[in-house]
């Protein structure tokens, strides 16, 4: 991990513009980078003012005039007629709501459960970061995590009180339908990509290239249509499979066509020396696949791995459109209530920095570990 | 490994055909067997799930086939870009209007898209500190955070403008309202048609002359000027054609009548909305491709064109661009699929394009299969079209290799 944290502070992303030499005063840096011609002066000092603005806008309407509690009525409902008058922000919302927005309608009394369940798939991302667990028993790890997300979301066992999935909701959902999404879309891909890539099998591979270019097609939201419209009817009578698990499986089957896009760039960034060589060795096509090919294939693909795994993360949230309870859904949930709802942005604020906190955290890593791959492979 | 050295003992001869052997140890046998186990396997498991549709189809009493799109819809659209009524017009029509929605804001989108996400891929190579910090900060912001939420937030915002009564007036003409921005639109008369028909015929005019100027070029050397040519079929013959049937020009301007403005253009606020989340949601994408593109263009090659005493422009237009556009198109066509299929999230502001649409539809004819078919269909055939264009176009401008 230090490895990485040092990469990830000292690189920038290389730009046409010379670096100023080292040991400038700051008067000569803001010389050569910001005043060093009339037109980038005039840029600059636009750009400042309206930063200054924005910047100042930002904190009157966040900070200085904003609510932050509001008083009850006798029955409980919040009073936001104070939030109405004020000129700014009414974080009050969040006080009364995070609760409903981070956990959705779980038990009251047994939301610790859904926390850990976040603080596990934080950790499981964590590990899955450092180069040291790169190796087959992260699979393992995995599994575990996720078996342990299972038990700890539906209970029923361990003394746990059972909670039925039509109950869970908010940040779980999200990193549940993004996390199990990617874990079952993987080895699916992978089959696709090297479906894909046969030359032996062209009926296999036609199979492969009509699955990929059909789901890459259409959007995300028709597949999630598919799933909860059409889904049911594939079913024989008296089968029924609730929505998140339908939903689920839309994502995973969607991914999958991603997936296997990346994996197939990363098979053809290898060089065709390594096929022949293990062919020279009299491996066998299995052999060859998982001891030869996939190691090397697969760690060259992992910064857009990190990257389609952001996109997924994000398009999660389309699941609101299906009226299923993820992170999105309980804030519109939360502004719902009669009292709270003319303070939208404050919500979508919120909601805004929990995803930036994850995809910023991903899409920094991916760009830490492009250039580190990038660095290696230049020496 | 070279391919271009081929053995000569090598090249007269093909590998020696065998004959295919019933046996499991040859390959193609192998290959055989298995191609037809996979095939069996995912024959068998649609034809088990057609068999439950059919099934459970008949148990519901669900109609099957296309026949609903001759049956009067009855449902209503904000917005329809060509003659709809909801008493009188079909499932078909509804679905006509829905796909011109969704190609309206694809178009509008991809061509605003792509000029802001120049502009803010540019300023991140900028020698200015500020622009570059602040154009990289937009990026990673706008690419961090769902579309969907976006897009929320955008239409919470329009729908808390003041209404008609104390909108806000720019200039005089245009009036920005929780009804959506009103503006102020010509009125169209035969004469604009001409002139637009005359611009026509001198973009062709013009590509043919350019043409020439080309062909005479490779021939002599010299060069015959295009611009005088362009500016006399570009500019004056439209505006020649325009002034002779009698210059006609008024604007209709909005105004404010009662409750809401009369006339004039509109743009409402669920379009409004979907096309700025859509435009700055995508331009954060492709300011990246365009940065990298540019990137991708060695230093060397800007310095080289300058020794040569190329001016700036001659540098960027002949030398850069040539190379950076073969980088640049391949992932700006998947961007430009991307907003084409991101504009489906209309769904949940009330945009009705065609995903909206054809959800009614299934809703109220209980039809999911033609239904979600329909949608399919036509987002394969616009994937489709854009990749075939930007393939053509790409092979148009990609380098020719000797």
């Amino acid at each position: 991990m230090g490895s990485l944290r040092d990469t990830m502070s000292t690189t920038t992303a290389p730009t046409l513009s010379r670096p100023s030499p080292p040991g400038l005063g700051p008067i000569a840096w803001a010389r050569t980078n910001l005043f060093g011609s009339w037109v980038s002066t005039a840029v600059s000092l636009a750009l400042l003012y309206i930063v200054a603005r924005a910047v100042l806008g930002f904190a009157e309407w966040a900070l200085v005039g904003a609510v932050w509690t509001v008083p009850y009525s006798a029955t409980g409902i919040a009073q936001t007629a104070v939030c109405q008058t004020a000129h700014g922000a009414c974080w009050a919302v969040i006080h009364d709501k995070y609760r409903l927005i981070l956990f959705g309608r779980y038990p009251f009394a047994e939301q610790w459960r859904p926390a850990i369940v976040v603080l596990i798939f934080i950790a499981l991302y964590t590990v899955s970061a450092i180069r040291w667990f790169w190796r087959k028993e992260l699979a393992l790890i995995w599994v575990a995590a996720l078996t342990a997300v299972g038990v700890l979301m539906w209970g029923g066992v361990f003394g746990l009180k059972p909670v039925p999935n039509d109950e869970w909701g908010g940040l779980p959902i999200t990193l549940i339908l993004a996390t199990f999404g990617i874990a079952f879309a993987f080895p699916l891909a992978v089959l696709v990509a090297l479906g894909r890539r046969s030359t032996e099998l062209p009926a296999v591979k036609t199979l492969c290239v009509v699955y990929v270019e059909l789901i890459r097609g259409v959007p995300l939201i028709s597949v999630l249509f598919m799933a909860s419209v059409m889904f049911p009817l594939f079913m024989p009578a008296g089968v029924n499979i609730d929505k998140l698990l339908r939903a689920q499986i839309a994502i995973i089957l969607f991914a999958a066509a991603y997936l296997a896009e990346v994996v197939r760039g990363g098979l053809q960034a290898l060089p065709k020396g390594q096929t022949e060589a293990a062919d020279a060795m009299g491996l066998s096509y299995w052999q060859k696949t998982s001891f030869i090919i996939l190691p090397q294939a697969l760690r060259l693909v992992i910064p857009p791995l990190v990257n389609t795994f952001i996109g997924f993360f994000k398009d999660t949230s389309l699941v609101l459109i299906i009226g299923l309870f993820d992170l999105l859904t309980m804030g519109k949930v939360a502004l719902s209530d009669p009292p709270w709802q003319s303070f939208s942005t404050e919500v979508y604020v919120v909601l805004g920095l929990i995803y930036i906190a994850f995809c910023y955290a991903m899409s920094r890593y991916s760009r830490g570990l492009e250039q580190e791959l990038n660095a290696s492979q230049r020496r | 490994m070279s391919d271009t050295a081929i053995d000569p003992r090598m090249s007269g001869r093909a590998a020696p055909k065998r004959p295919l052997r019933l046996s499991w140890s040859d390959p193609r046998f192998r290959a055989i067997v298995w191609q037809l186990v996979i095939l069996g396997i995912v024959g068998v498991i649609a034809w088990y799930l057609a068999y439950n549709t059919h099934k459970n189809l008949e148990v519901r009493r669900i109609a099957t086939g296309f026949g609903f799109l001759d049956r009067v819809a009855g449902l209503p659209i904000g917005e329809a870009p060509i003659y709809y009524n909801p008493a009188e017009s079909t499932y078909g029509r509804a679905l006509l209007v829905g796909v011109l929605n969704t190609l309206k804001v694809s178009v509008v989108g991809i061509v605003l898209a792509t000029i802001l996400g120049t502009l803010i891929g540019i300023g991140r190579l900028s020698k200015n500190w500020l622009m570059a910090k602040l154009t990289a900060f937009y990026v990673e912001t706008i690419r961090d955070l769902p579309l969907l939420l976006q897009l929320l937030f955008w239409y919470t915002i329009l729908q808390g403008l003041p209404p008609p009564k104390t909108a806000t007036d720019i200039g005089g003409v245009a009036f920005l309202s929780n009804r959506g921005l009103k503006l102020p639109m010509l009125e169209w008369e035969t004469a604009h048609t001409a002139a637009l028909t005359a611009f026509a015929a001198g973009l062709v005019g013009t590509w043919w002359w350019n043409r020439r100027a080309r062909l005479a070029q490779e021939a002599t050397g010299e060069r015959p000027a295009v611009w005088p040519v362009a500016c006399g079929l570009l500019l004056a013959l439209p505006l020649g054609v325009w002034l002779v049937l009698g210059a006609p020009f008024h604007w209709e301007i909005p105004v404010l009548r009662g409750f809401n403005f009369q006339g004039g253009g509109n743009i409402s606020p669920e379009y409004f909305a979907l096309l700025l989340g859509l435009v700055t949601y995508t331009a954060g994408y492709i300011a990246e491709i365009v940065r990298s593109g540019i990137q991708a263009v060695h230093l060397g090659q800007w310095e080289a064109a300058g020794a040569l005493g190329l001016k700036r422009g001659a540098i960027l237009r002949h030398i850069v661009l040539p190379q950076a556009l073969r980088v640049i198109i391949p992932p700006m066509t998947s961007q430009y699929l991307n907003l084409t299929k991101n504009s489906s999230l209309a769904v949940a502001i009330g945009y009705q394009e065609l995903v909206s649409i054809a959800n009614t539809t299934l809703n109220q004819t209980g039809q999911a299969i033609e239904g979600i078919a329909v949608i399919m269909a036509v987002y394969l055939t616009i994937s489709l079209s854009i990749s075939l264009f930007m393939n053509w176009y790409n092979a148009h401008i990609a380098l020719v290799e000797r």
